[in-house]
């Protein structure tokens, strides 16, 4: 049980302007003319694909396999044609590629057969093979696989699940609770009995009073320790090590995971999405999202993996002076370089931004140590040092002072009255650190194959010498006995030098007849212009060679 | 392309500034109630002068002149200067004061944020090393008109205007050899402290916990400077009430609330993490009240700042927070 609430320091209250979207059920989303699906489900892993071009999927079904233990499985949103496999712009700042599958929808929404697995009775390993296959990663925006951080093996005695939903304009969280807040308490139940748990907390910022309400009547009369807990709203509250702070008191450091802590978290989405997996065999094919900002109608959608980001601003109608479009909250999402990239299973929010409601940034000025970012942040950092160490590319001291520590939150620079842009100074630090670290690595890589070589050659040389000393020995010792057995004593001192010559040229026969073998081939096809330069190449290099073996000759012995 | 947050508090510098001076009128008014309206007259010297010279040298330095004068952080310094200065100063003298805040002190360094010394204090220090009798005249207790406040100001000498300030006095008296009892009988002193600044002193306090209540300032700077002058007069009082003023008289005198809300708790020049805060201003109290009974000065505040702006990096340095998650570090 909870006695009470503990707290973090910092944070901010942005105007949350949750309001707009709400109040708006969520709305299934048409289909789009055509899915593209990332086959980079999660970080650091891409799914093999298994599917070719032109060939018939049902909804649900397996395109992609998981080939890592970080890896989880891609399925078909919905029935069709796979159109193509093709590198395609992923939701992402700077616009990377990423390998999709494009699927031209039928319209018949057909499901492959959807087998369900009775969790309590499976193996755990079982289990969890189960989630990796449907596609279950976190929701909450980090897409971590789920059947990693359910299979802690065992210490975890606190199973919070995050509904807190603290970054401003988002409501799919939200939503969610309030409409299907049964499947979510289902779902925590699994999580609970894979992770070994002996509570479940939900964690629910008290600013969603529907949803704490809708949790509360689904845990109605449930055996076991559960608990709905309305958290104050304090961005960033949702933040896993911030709510986990909130609920239990214990402060996760930078490095370290919930479950070293006996305490695992996750997002009531992902909750709801193992309790389709498991117990109605849907795999993660579909999330809810909210589009809101400059738009008409806002409102939450549940969305196909893989529906293109312009098809989605379209359902909430964007007002004619939107302008850029943002992915995520607007303290940590981004802005979208491009609107034809697929929407994935981390985008929670589409925000539409309009001058009046996201004015662009006031210019920098310098920074007036005021401290007010420092008790803005969650981490407990001094942002302002960091920030003077980054500027100063200091970045040494900037690691001393915790850089890494920083979840790039946005409270500082949100606060800043200079309008400094500190987690652009933090991101550039880090890539800075990330990037000098990468190329010590490389350096030193590179070095260690260089003296590896350098050995090697030596080695080598060493073992001809030794090799050719006791051939020539052989040799001579042979060509001593000839001699003792021969009368011709004459001949003898000449001898050596003859059984040297002989290997000398026996030598050179090896070379040559080695470098003809190795003479470059790749003269197929070739036009008639290139096959002449070819001819006359070859005729320099002839009578190169020619020159060289006469320059050479004096020396040769 | 922007990057996260998009959304900012409607918050800037201009506004932290505009809010100390508002927290300054209370103190104002009371100067005018008691001293007369000069002291509107020397912030008004001072604000133009320390504008003028800062918009002066940003053009020189090519930077963006309407946006940095516009955040008036000159302003605060000019209205610090004209209230830590005595009232029937030379003008010139305050002139060349706030002048070389700006320019010397503080533009010179890299402009706002940059300054390792406390800009009025700094102004103040080199001034009373540099112009000594004239930094010693202050004006009698009781009411002076604009008129006379214009002459003198204009570098008349009118000694009968003039008179000791209570620590002066003190100072002074003390010397003599006669105890505290008999020299507080002077006429510079009131009820607690100067006779007037007592009432002065009330307005600072005011302003200061305004500031606090906006979150301009933290308590631990206030708290720290007040609290150790506080123990260290009180340690001495209490060994020997007769030769040393109580701690009651050193909060209400000179410049001690001033220092407190709106000296020691300049954010550029001073330490920034909590406890490097308490230290910083403990020191500055300590130091201070050294200068005070043991120094050549009647008041040390000035110099007490400076020195222990000079310490800022190696407090700030040695006083890190524990940052989440490594308490146990």
């Amino acid at each position: 049980m909870i006695a009470g609430l503990f707290r973090f320091k910092g944070g901010i209250k942005p105007e949350t302007h949750k309001n707009a979207s709400a109040g708006a059920p969520i709305q299934i989303a048409p289909l789009p003319p055509q899915l593209i699906v990332p086959l980079r489900q999660s970080p650091r892993a891409t799914a093999e694909c298994i599917v070719v071009p032109g060939q018939k999927v049902l909804k649900g079904e397996r395109i992609g396999l998981p080939d890592s233990p970080l890896s989880t499985a891609v399925h078909a949103p919905t029935s069709g044609t796979v159109v193509e496999i093709t590198p395609h712009a992923m939701a992402h700042p700077s616009g990377l590629q990423t390998r999709c599958v494009v699927i031209e929808p039928d319209g018949d929404e057909r499901w492959i057969e959807r087998p369900t697995l009775d969790y309590e009775s499976a193996s755990p390993k079982e289990a969890l093979a189960w989630l990796r296959d449907h596609g279950i990663v976190g929701l909450g925006g980090a897409t971590f696989p789920s059947h990693i951080k359910a299979g802690v093996d065992g210490g975890i005695e606190t199973l919070i699940l995050n509904g807190a939903e603290c970054e401003p304009w988002i409501t799919c969280d939200d939503r969610l609770m309030r409409e299907r807040a049964d499947g979510i308490v289902a779902g925590a139940l699994i999580l609970k009995h894979l992770t070994g748990a002996r509570e479940i907390v939900f964690g629910v910022e008290d600013n969603k009073p529907q949803a704490i309400e809708a949790l509360r009547t689904a845990i109605h009369g449930l055996s076991g320790d559960i608990t709905v807990i309305p958290v104050p709203s304090l961005y960033p509250a949702g933040g896993e090590k911030q709510l986990i702070r909130v609920l239990t008191g214990v402060e996760i450091p930078h490095g370290k995971l919930g479950g070293d802590f006996g305490v695992q978290c996750f997002n009531v989405g992902t909750a709801y999405a193992v309790n389709r997996a498991i117990n109605h065999g849907e795999p993660l094919v579909s999330r809810v999202m909210t589009v809101t900002g400059n738009v008409d109608k806002p409102g939450n959608f549940e969305v196909l993996i893989g529906t293109p980001v312009e098809a989605l601003l379209a359902l909430g109608q964007p007002k004619a002076d939107t302008g850029r479009i943002l992915m995520g909250g607007p303290m940590m999402g981004f802005e979208l370089p491009r609107l034809d990239v697929p929407a994935t299973k981390a985008t929670n929010c589409l925000i539409a931004t309009s001058p009046a409601l996201f004015p662009p940034p006031p210019p920098e000025m310098n920074c007036i140590r005021c401290g007010a970012c420092a008790a803005a942040c969650p981490a407990e950092l001094q942002p302002f040092e960091l920030y003077w160490f980054s500027r100063a590319k200091n970045f040494g001291k900037a690691q001393e002072y915790h850089l890494f520590d920083c979840i790039e939150c946005g409270c500082c620079s949100y606060v800043c009255p200079s309008k400094i842009r500190l987690v652009d100074y933090y991101r550039f630090a880090k890539g800075e650190i990330w990037a000098r670290e990468r190329e010590k690595s490389a350096a030193d890589a590179a070095r260690e194959r260089f003296e590896f070589r350098n050995e090697r050659q030596a080695r080598e040389k060493r073992e001809k010498a030794e090799k050719l000393a006791a051939k020539a020995a052989a040799t001579k010792a042979k060509l001593a006995a000839t001699s003792a057995d021969a009368p011709a004593a004459a001949d003898a001192p000449a001898g050596p030098d003859e059984a040297k010559r002989a290997l000398i040229a026996a030598a050179l026969e090896r070379a040559k007849a080695q470098k003809a073998a190795v003479e470059p081939k790749n003269t197929d096809a070739l036009t008639p212009e290139q096959a002449a330069q070819v001819a006359d190449a070859d005729a320099r290099r002839a009578a190169q060679a020619a020159t060289d073996t006469a320059a050479d000759a004096p020396e040769s012995n | 392309m922007l990057t996260s947050p998009f959304v900012r508090k409607p918050t800037s510098v201009q506004q932290v500034m505009f809010t100390v001076l508002v927290a300054l009128l209370p103190a104002v008014a009371l100067y005018v109630w008691q001293f007369g309206p000069g002291i509107v007259v020397n912030i008004i010297i001072a604000t133009l002068s320390a504008v003028g010279a800062e918009a002066a040298i940003l053009k020189l330095r090519k930077k963006p002149v309407g946006l940095y004068v516009s955040d008036l952080s000159a302003v605060v310094t000019a209205w610090l200067i004209a209230l830590t200065f005595p009232t029937i100063l030379p003008a010139w003298i305050l002139i060349l004061a706030t002048v070389l805040s700006i320019v010397a002190v503080k533009q010179l360094y890299g402009g706002l944020g940059q300054n390792p010394f406390n800009p009025a204090m700094a102004a103040y220090c080199l001034m009373i090393v540099a112009y000594p009798s004239a930094m010693s005249q202050w004006p009698a207790a009781g009411w002076m008109d604009l008129s006379t406040h214009l002459q003198l100001i204009g570098g008349a000498s009118l000694d009968a205007m003039t008179g000791a300030t209570p620590l002066d006095a003190l100072r002074t008296g003390l010397r003599s050899g006669a105890p505290v009892s008999d020299v507080l009988t002077h006429e510079a002193f009131g009820i607690l402290g100067g006779r007037g600044w007592e009432w002065i002193g009330l307005g600072y306090l005011a302003g200061g916990l305004f500031l606090i209540q906006r979150r301009v300032i933290t308590w631990h700077l206030p708290t720290a400077f007040v609290g150790g002058l506080i123990i260290v007069s009180g340690l001495f009082w209490m060994a020997n009430p007769a030769h040393y003023a109580s701690p009651l008289f050193h909060l209400a005198s000179g410049g001690t609330l001033l220092a407190a809300f709106f000296i020691v708790t300049d954010p550029v020049s001073g330490a920034t993490t909590p406890r490097g805060k308490l230290i910083f201003a403990a020191s500055i109290a300590l130091i201070t009240y050294l200068i005070r009974n043991f120094g050549a000065y009647p008041d040390g505040i000035a110099f007490a700042v400076l020195l222990m702006n000079l310490c800022v990096p190696l407090i700030d340095m040695k006083t890190q927070p524990r940052v989440f998650g490594h308490k146990g570090d």
